[in-house]
């Protein structure tokens, strides 16, 4: 027997057989969407990129000679995507700044995923006044405006890049909430929490062992979908001087940097929007195939 | 000359496991008369029904060797030529009224549309469909005319879709379970305005249904379905004659007043029947 | 059951709705107001040196302290604030030294119009996108509405608002650069609303008009784009869902003809849900306007937001947050009673 044959027998003789055998068919439609495959490529390439950074680029992303190699165009001696007004490599800048991107997203999802799953699973399972309350705040978190939100918070609490995580994690917790607490509500009185629950097991270990287990795969979707956006916020706060400093290679804050020299160097401000445009292109094109593949509603 | 002819009728949809035949070479003639078709939900009854209308519901694909109305080949017609047959010629009468009328149009202006869609004035249209509304015992015809179908109880809703697919006089009238979604009460009452009107007009009729004792009683003669075929098709009167073994089956199962009937039976199924 | 006691109940039904909505906006309105004071305090920029200067004396620096009333307790700051913000008094800018509420009232109208521009832009095209990829579902007229919407979700809008400006104005001159206006045509008409396209055309003035237009044109393209993408996206959605009804299929048995049934029978059904979402794009434009007017220099309520932000200007930065927020949640509530006033379906209950 074949491994494809083993992950797609009909009558699998273990729990993990099963499990693996939906994972593989939940691949198997997946590859066939082309344009999430190709998302998911692109992907890819950017954890590559960001990984192999110090390898890969070509010049210092930091300092560049400002006798010599100032404001070149694309396409010039050793310089792919020509240099900024710094005489820096931005094909070099580029590389290093995925790093930044993608350590924004990563921090961000590290940050409000927890916060999301414990709020909407406590307030969910207790129900109640619990419920009440925390939804409550919740309400009022998302009845902001994001970036707006994102704004105040980096004003209070100053620009740079750590601040800025913290003020797109703030802002981008609520969904994660909504979702958990409507699992959390679908399983809350199944027989086998009530069997748990029989057997004297605290309602912190309940939550933790076996409602929050549950919500994940929901929530990892949207937080799939979600990507694209954190990217977005996280370079306009940099466009906005608010996100990363100079001389940091941040996508945005680049973009910032190259509108000065927009009619005669359109490439300075040109190429990092492209990154950040392809790279969350990638993310929400992987985003919308994984929601087809694993929304239930659109299975037959 | 018939009012239908169908001769090997084919309903395909195509799955990821290649195509799925739901029905499989379906024969009938139909003259002026009620003919009833029973079978199991999945049997390919409904799928039959919608076929004739050309409402094969992409992607699947409805296919006869032939299909004439009236004397007019059905197979190739364009979507401009079924549009002027549907409404006018022939129509259909679905389940549910909670679903089949459209909840955010008043019931008259849907009723209108059947009537305006192939040309009639607006006055003329009105005062048609008040009168049909009439015409299915409806005591206020006025009221409901105005009113939302969430407004109307399923009796209510059933009669007036009776009503939207009758003012128009088409000379076949298609019934898909047209009662299953109501009280038994009303029931008994929408089928005795649908056999007068029915039977009043000199239409068509093709009563399509899983209550093998209400069609028996309603209509002239009934066609067995099963996977897609038609196993048997015989008189209404004659159905205590029935020979094959499923339409036997199936009378087996209908309740009986006089008499033990334990064990309850139950239904067999043989493969063979489908082949 | 009759239709007189369903009006009746309908109406109690949306007073009933109208009350709990107005509730719940309430509270959110309560926390907006919270969560601003709260990270007005936690700013690291010191309030009293803002006023008195870095070079006041002790003295002066603990008179103007307790004038800030920064010596109560924090909660009766808040009570204070609230009482003043109730009556429109979000203090004065250090930037401007107006109060922030004339400074506000001053730069909306800007935004207002280059919203409203945007969602008419994003709605005209969008819906009839939506319904043409939902009637031609799997099919590649399908999929490039799916990828034009994906591309409008992944592009940042100032980068797409530079490149447009590169483009259109600077290499091609086809529409005109940043502001409102040009300077030329400013004082041809009197600004009484606020907005352009209204003003110079009740004022007969075509030549300012068709100059705002040239400037408004390229900004509320792209913030239609954006909204745009989540539009037709909807619209698709909603579409498949109702042309999947049986009701579809019964005026396909009537013969009515397929425009008819797309664009009367299932976008009657489609158009309660749209509403919502025009609805929340609308909200959302406001925040794609914090970027898109810095890059177009549009004197709004976002360019007047990052100002004051970049100039510490915290008063500012609280009063338009807290404008931008109520708006949101106000169009956020309009969209929820809306939906209760449209729907026929959520009556029947």
């Amino acid at each position: 027997m074949t491994t494809r044959e083993w992950l797609l027998s009909d009558n699998p003789v273990s729990r993990r057989q099963a499990r693996l055998g939906q994972s593989y068919r939940t691949w198997l439609d997946f590859r066939r969407n082309g344009l999430a495959m190709f998302g998911l490529a692109i992907v890819l390439v950017l954890v590559l990129v960001a990984i192999f950074a110090p390898w890969l680029a070509p010049h210092d992303p930091l300092i560049g000679d400002l006798r010599t190699t100032r404001l070149l165009p694309p396409l010039s001696e050793g310089h792919l995507l020509g240099t900024d007004d710094q005489g820096r490599d931005i094909l070099s800048r580029l590389i290093w700044g995925s790093r930044i991107t993608l350590a924004v997203v990563a921090l961000v999802v590290v940050i409000a995923t927890p916060v999301g799953l414990l709020v909407g699973t406590t307030a969910g399972y207790f129900g109640g006044w619990v419920d009440t309350v925390l939804m409550r705040f919740t309400d009022v978190v998302l009845a902001f405006p994001k970036l707006i939100l994102a704004l105040a918070f980096v004003a209070a609490l100053g620009p740079g890049i750590e601040n800025a995580i913290i003020a797109i994690s703030i802002t981008a917790w609520p969904p994660y909430a909504r979702l958990a607490r409507a699992e959390t509500l679908t399983i809350r009185n199944s027989d086998f929490i009530a069997a748990t629950k029989l057997q004297g097991a605290r309602p912190a270990r309940i939550i933790w062992k076996h409602v929050v287990p549950l919500c994940m795969s929901s929530v990892i979707i949207r937080v799939t979908l979600d990507m694209a956006g954190i990217i977005l916020t996280a370079a306009g706060l940099g466009f906005l001087g608010l996100g990363a400093q100079p001389p940091q290679p941040e996508w945005g804050a680049m973009i910032a940097g190259g509108r000065n020299f927009l009619v005669d160097q359109w490439w300075v401000a040109t190429m990092p929007g492209l990154a950040i445009f392809i790279v969350s292109l990638g993310f929400n094109l992987l985003g919308d195939g994984l929601r087809d593949v694993l929304d239930p509603r659109r299975r037959t | 000359m018939s009012l239908l002819e169908v001769e090997n009728l084919r309903v395909t949809f195509p799955t990821r496991h290649g195509p799925s035949e739901v029905v499989r070479g379906v024969s009938f003639t139909l003259g002026r008369e009620r003919l009833g078709i029973v079978g199991e939900s999945g049997s390919g009854k409904s799928q039959t029904g919608r076929a004739l209308l050309g409402l094969t519901p992409p992607p699947g694909k409805a296919t006869a060797d032939r299909l004439s109305f009236d004397g007019s080949d059905l197979r190739g017609l364009s979507a401009r030529e079924w549009r002027s047959l549907r409404g006018q010629r022939m129509s259909m009468v679905m389940q549910d009224p909670k679903f089949s009328l459209n909840p955010v149009m008043p019931v008259g202006k849907q009723l209108m549309e059947a009537l305006r869609t192939h040309g009639t004035p607006r006055a003329q249209a009105k005062r048609a469909s008040l009168d049909m509304l009439e015409a299915v015992q409806i005591r206020d015809p006025e009221r409901v005319f105005r009113a939302y179908p969430h407004e109307l109880s399923g009796g209510m809703g059933q009669r007036a879709m009776i009503a939207m697919m009758l003012v128009s006089e088409p000379d076949l009238l298609i019934a898909d379970e047209p009662t299953s979604a109501l009280d038994v009460t009303i029931q008994i009452e929408v089928l005795r305005i649908l056999d007068r009107l029915v039977t009043d007009r000199g239409m068509g009729l093709i009563f399509i249904s899983h209550d093998l004792r209400l069609v028996s009683s309603f209509c002239d003669r009934v066609l067995v379905m099963y996977a897609g075929r038609v196993v048997e098709e015989l008189r209404a009167s004659e159905l205590h004659a029935a020979q094959h073994p499923y339409t036997r089956g199936l009378l087996n199962c209908l309740p009986q007043i006089d008499g033990d009937r334990r064990p309850l039976p139950t239904l067999d199924r043989d493969a063979a029947w489908a082949e | 059951m009759t239709t007189r006691t369903n009006r009746g109940r309908r109406g109690a039904l949306w007073i009933r709705k109208a009350a709990s909505v107005t509730g719940t906006v309430a509270v959110t309105f309560l926390g907006l107001l919270i969560v601003t004071f709260l990270i007005g305090r936690v700013v690291p920029v010191d309030p009293v040196l803002s006023v008195v200067g870095d070079r006041a004396t002790q003295a002066q620096y603990d008179a103007a302290y307790r004038a800030l009333g920064l010596d109560k307790p924090l909660v009766e700051q808040f009570w204070i604030w609230l009482l003043k913000v109730f009556q429109g008094d979000f203090g004065n800018s250090f930037l401007t030294t107006r109060p922030i509420a004339v400074d506000i009232a001053r730069v909306f109208p800007a935004t207002l119009e280059l919203a409203t521009v945007s969602i008419v832009i994003g709605t005209v095209i969008g819906i009839p996108m939506g319904v043409w990829a939902a009637v031609n579902q799997g099919r590649w007229i399908d999929h490039v509405v799916r990828v034009v919407g994906l591309i409008g979700y992944s592009a940042p809008v100032f980068w797409l608002g530079l490149m447009g400006l590169l483009l259109l104005y600077f290499k091609l001159d086809l529409v005109s650069g940043p502001g409102r206006v040009d300077i030329t045509y400013e004082y041809d008409f009197t600004p009484k609303t606020g907005l352009f396209l209204i003003d110079t055309a009740m004022q007969g003035a075509w030549g300012a008009f068709g100059n705002v237009v040239s400037h408004i044109i390229l900004p509320a393209s792209l913030l239609g784009y954006l909204s745009l993408a989540y539009i037709s996206r909807m619209t698709r959605s909603f579409m498949l869902n109702e042309l999947s009804q049986e009701y579809i299929t019964t005026a396909r048995v009537k013969g009515v003809p397929e425009w008819r049934i797309i664009w009367v029978q299932a976008m009657r059904n489609a158009a309660v849900p749209l509403v919502t979402v025009i609805a929340l794009s609308y909200a959302n434009l406001l925040e794609g306007s914090v970027l898109t007017e810095t890059v177009f220099a549009w004197p709004g309520l976002g360019l007047y937001l990052t100002n004051s932000l970049q100039n510490a200007d915290m008063n500012a930065v609280l009063g338009g947050t807290l404008v931008i927020g109520a708006i949101f949640v106000g169009l956020n509530m309009v969209s929820d009673l809306l939906y209760t006033l449209l729907d026929a379906r959520t009556r029947k209950r």
